[in-house]
């Protein structure tokens, strides 16, 4: 397929200052990490960007303290109106400094500029400001009369949306009254730690916000910590799973965004160029790392033939390469490991059966790199029908009447989003009733907004981020 | 000595209440149910795993029908058991003050509740999606709308307490969104229980909505919080800590939420905790273009 060429618009990474080496963040000072310091690179070149420290349960301890000090001596007692400036200094300063996050999320994480400039970096801001507004005025908010803080949360996100991520976590647990603890994903911590930096130009008080960078067992002793009150965890369903199981008999608060194998269902009588776009936008948008991502393609039998050839044309246009050029549509795979896994899960679809088809693209001889991916002839009991693989590859199913289409959507332990495109009024409605998802999709994809809330049904966790439900999740109520 | 024999009094079989039925517990079991005093009352059913996975069949099959029923309708029908209720209130007040002990007057009192509070809970179901739900003004051309829907399958393990007040406070909320449920009730004071499912059976309240299971929660409640197609478990009834916890770890198996155990003072104003707690926010985004 014949694409346009375009000269290379990189955007500069001068604007970031990377340093050679990161401490945690506790008690609004940086500490060195009592674990061994680990090395988080580019997956675009796999370059090394910097040396990042290793928090320890000595770590952990400390951040905890340092928190709950925090909490109770100065956080707590604050009134809700001086929290909101707080916070809405943090979102003014993240506009403020916007380009230098996106670029260095764009670094760390290999996500297209195009992306994090647009979407993530503008969207944790809306996120911090909109929950500022939230934090003396949590009365009115539904959950009850006199709506009381939890105390020190133990947060722990992953690498797909770092710094949004942490926005959705801070941002209420903050505007609520609470004090955090947050591990940042082993692969993406340098955005984080720039927040830190932006926490002390904010001038917020020592402990209220902690950094703490490692790998899963840093995770693992923050969440398991006995003084912490809250756990909120964004990732994988299986490492959800053991933290529900490790929280249980405890008096911990627990919520829980995790995976999903999102339908997008596509109606004969959709706007089927639209549809190509929304069914793109699913599935490569950040390189199909989206939890909710629309990896199951839906298309009733009538317009199936139709709808690949124009799918498989516009996946020829896909622009994949350098996340910095501004013209890129579809970046790195953030780690060498997820690149296996996705790897590993195409070639089951292959062996299942599964007819594949691989976007025509030269890929950077360095760096993590899938090309854009569908599979044809894909059957419901497929792994790659059922498994998330968070990464840009989708499957494709048929179905005959919208019954089928209900059926085949809930067919999953999943139930994070969905997708239905059609030019009918009525069955967007039927369909939006009957699909059990957390967040449905109707003509449009993958959008988000901080007064929106989002999150699963099922096996795709519990409790919602974003908007007034979003309060919940860090109050006692 | 009068020359008419005594009439003998005709006893009531306890038996469980599932799919709309009365069936036995299908393993033969009973147990002996005594009041109060230590007088034995009856012979209750000792469910089984197998009941429970039946009750879980049940009210699987009835979950999309009551919660595809309009909110009104289901407000009438919480309604209907109020009433149905308040004309047996003498029988319960007798099934509760055997059950509990206490005076007849307190009896009276936690029956009275127990209408009441089916009757504040009719109200809700058409008010909660108003409530909880409701437009987010997102930043562009959107509708967007967040409505809550039923959790679905709700497993709940029954107050070992309050026999009738405690029952409906944690069935009433449950069922008032269009969650069915699995409901373990009191092992030691099961018959309260036993007799409101004669008042669910004749208040048009579908088969499957509430199922009741007598027996006991040691035995039982690890089914229900393990079985991969209940999608939530409430915990009060259970009074030992570590039955809990492992309940709770086996509820992490498919994710269940889990409604913990909390202090519970069932005379007061019961709050929309537990409505919120059986019930997934669905935000649904349209595009506004001409």
């Amino acid at each position: 397929m014949s694409i346009f060429e375009y000269a290379p618009a990189p955007e500069s990474r001068d604007i970031v200052d990377i340093k050679p080496s990161y401490g945690l963040f506790v008690n609004g000072e940086w500490t060195d990490g009592k674990g061994e310091a680990f090395k988080t690179i580019n997956p675009a070149t796999e370059e090394t960007l910097a040396e990042v420290a290793c928090a320890t349960d000595a770590d952990v301890d400390a951040a905890v303290a340092a928190a709950r000090a925090a909490y109770d001596k100065v956080w707590g007692p604050m009134p809700g109106r001086e929290r909101a400036k707080y916070l809405y200094r943090i979102a003014r300063i993240i506009q403020e400094r916007g380009r230098e996050l996106a670029v260095l999320e764009s670094l760390d994480n290999g996500k297209p500029i195009r992306e994090s400039r647009d979407v993530d970096i503008p969207l944790v801001a809306a996120h911090f400001f909109y929950y500022a507004g939230w934090a003396d005025k949590l009365g009115y908010a539904g959950l009850g009369p006199n709506p009381r803080p939890l105390g020190v949360a133990g947060q722990v996100i992953p690498w797909n949306f770092p710094l949004l991520m942490l926005a959705w976590k801070i941002a209420p647990a903050l505007a609520c009254g609470n004090t955090v603890v947050l591990k940042p994903a082993e692969t993406t911590p340098l955005t984080a730690l720039l927040f830190a930096e932006i926490c002390r130009q904010a001038d917020l008080p020592p402990g209220v916000v902690n950094i703490l960078t490692g790998a899963g067992e840093t995770g693992a002793a923050l969440v398991n910590h006995p003084d912490v009150n809250k756990v909120a965890f964004t990732g994988s369903t299986e490492v959800g799973r053991r933290i529900a199981e490790s929280v249980a008999g405890t008096r911990k608060k627990l919520t829980l965004e995790l995976g999903g194998k999102a339908a997008n269902i596509v109606f004969d009588d959709a706007a089927i160029d639209q549809a190509v776009e929304g069914v793109v936008n699913g599935i490569f948008f950040n390189q199909g790392h989206v939890c909710c991502a629309g990896s199951r393609l839906l298309l009733q039998e009538s317009v199936a033939e139709d709808f690949l050839a124009r799918l498989r044309r516009r996946m020829g246009t896909l622009r994949v390469g350098d996340p910095l050029d501004k013209n890129t549509d579809v970046g790195a795979i953030n780690s060498a490991e997820q690149l296996e896994r996705i790897r590993a899960l195409s070639e089951i679809g292959e062996a299942e059966g599964g007819e594949r088809y691989t976007a025509p693209c030269e890929l950077p001889e360095r760096g993590f790199w899938f090309a854009p991916t569908i599979f044809t002839g894909v059957s419901q009991s497929h792994r790659i029908a059922r498994e998330e693989i968070f990464g840009p590859v989708l499957s494709v199913l048929t179905f005959r009447t919208p019954e089928e289409a209900v059926a085949k959507a809930n067919n999953t332990p999943y139930g994070l989003s969905a997708g239905v495109w059609t030019e009918k009024g009525s069955r967007i409605l039927w369909m939006a009733d009957r699909l059990r998802a957390g967040v449905v999709w109707a003509n449009t994809f993958n959008k988000f907004d901080p007064t929106s809330p989002f999150g699963g049904y099922k096996e795709s966790g519990y409790g919602r981020e974003g908007g007034r439900h979003g309060l919940e999740a860090y109050l006692d109520v | 000595m009068s020359d008419e024999a005594k009439r003998l009094a005709v006893r009531k079989t306890y038996k469980l209440y599932v799919g709309g039925k009365f069936p036995r517990s299908e393993s033969g079991r009973s147990y002996q149910v005594t009041g109060s005093d230590g007088a034995v009352l009856a012979n209750a059913s000792r469910a089984s795993r197998k009941d429970v996975r039946d009750a879980v069949v049940a009210a699987r099959k009835a979950q999309p029908g009551w919660a595809g029923a309009t909110a009104y309708l289901r407000g009438q029908i919480l309604y209907r058991v109020a009433e149905m209720l308040e004309g047996r209130r003498a029988q319960f007040a007798d099934e509760v003050r055997t059950a509990e002990g206490g005076t007849r007057k307190a009896a009276e009192a936690a029956v009275d509740a127990a209408v009441d509070r089916w009757v504040w809970y009719a109200g809700w179901a058409d008010k909660i999606p108003q409530v909880l739900g409701g437009g987010n003004p997102v930043a562009g051309p959107y509708f967007n709308l967040s409505s809550p829907e039923p959790t679905g399958v709700v497993g709940v393990l029954a107050p070992q307490d309050s026999s009738l007040l405690g029952l409906v406070s944690v069935i009433a909320p449950a069922i008032a969104t269009g969650n069915t449920t699995v409901v373990v009730a009191a092992s030691e004071r099961p018959l309260p229980a036993v007799t409101l499912g004669e008042v669910l059976a004749t208040s048009d309240l579908p088969g499957g909505v509430v199922n009741l299971l007598t027996g006991h929660v040691a035995e039982l409640a690890p089914h229900l919080a393990s079985h991969a197609d209940v999608n939530g478990v409430d915990l009060t009834g259970v009074d030992d800590d570590e039955l809990a916890r492992s309940l709770e770890v086996a509820a992490a198996g498919n994710l269940k939420r889990v409604l913990r155990r909390a202090e519970n003072d069932w005379t007061a104003e019961p709050g929309i905790k537990r409505l919120r707690a059986w019930t997934e926010i669905k935000t649904v985004w349209h595009p506004a273009a001409g």
